[in-house]
């Protein structure tokens, strides 16, 4: 993917700032005039992925969130949200649909199927005590 | 946030959003709303809501359980297709009934 726009954002990782990730990366996609659909897929898909980087990644204490999203030139986004906190052992598994390991906060354990289901390809990387980054990609509009 | 209450059904019209942020305020005041063991049936509006993410769909099954021990249920109105596919994804639509 050839980038024509790129953006870094990082935030503490307080719920406060789910709604600040979705709205922001949502605003820098406008450029390539996607649908209104879409950019709702998108903000879905980046609160998802931002509210596991807190209630997961950061669940033993706060820390920053990254987001970095690109634009290519083929129309195409890439975002991907990085935390630095304790990491997935059994990435297969977090992926499994309703598996959570927090039923008594009412999680619905739906989050990653969300990000596969409104995002063409969703791609998770961590290490335990290291962290998570997961990398989604959505086309916005034909070449 | 907007409610009535007609006889052993309460309905309550959510507004904004609703995600992990907002989730706890919202659970907090639909448990105050259905507290009476005589609420059988929540009705929630989704006219006003702008926003819903895989945690809304946490605080509206966490209604139905509290209801479905009492016998009752839950229902929603006014889903917009996007919270539909989220709905629909989660499984929900087989135990909330959808008006």
């Amino acid at each position: 993917m050839q980038i024509i726009n790129q953006m870094k954002l990082d935030f503490l990782s307080i719920p406060e700032n789910e709604a600040f990730a979705r709205v922001a990366v949502s605003a820098f996609a406008v450029q390539l005039d996607p649908t209104l659909d879409v950019l709702a897929d998108i903000k879905t898909a980046v609160s998802e992925a931002v509210t596991n980087a807190i209630v997961h990644g950061y669940a033993d204490g706060p820390g920053t969130v990254s987001i970095r999203a690109a634009l290519g030139e083929d129309g195409t986004l890439e975002i991907a949200v990085s935390d630095r906190g304790r990491g997935i052992a059994d990435i297969a598994q977090a992926m499994q649909p309703f598996f959570t390991t927090q039923p008594e906060k009412e999680r619905s354990g739906m989050g990653f199927s969300v990000m596969q289901t409104f995002m063409d390809a969703v791609d998770v990387d961590s290490t335990p005590g290291k962290g998570t980054t997961v990398t989604m990609h959505k086309r916005l509009r034909d070449r | 946030m907007e409610h009535e209450r007609r006889r052993d059904t309460v309905l309550v019209k959510l507004e904004g959003e609703l995600d992990h942020c907002s989730a706890q305020a919202v659970r907090r005041e639909l448990d105050g709303l259905i507290s009476d063991p005589q609420v059988k049936k929540l009705v929630l509006d989704l006219k006003n809501m702008s926003f819903m993410d895989s945690s809304g769909i946490g605080v509206i099954l966490g209604r139905y359980r509290i209801l479905a021990m009492r016998g009752g249920a839950v229902a929603v109105k006014n889903m917009n297709p996007h919270v539909q596919r989220i709905f629909t994804l989660s499984g929900m639509g087989q135990i909330i009934q959808i008006l």
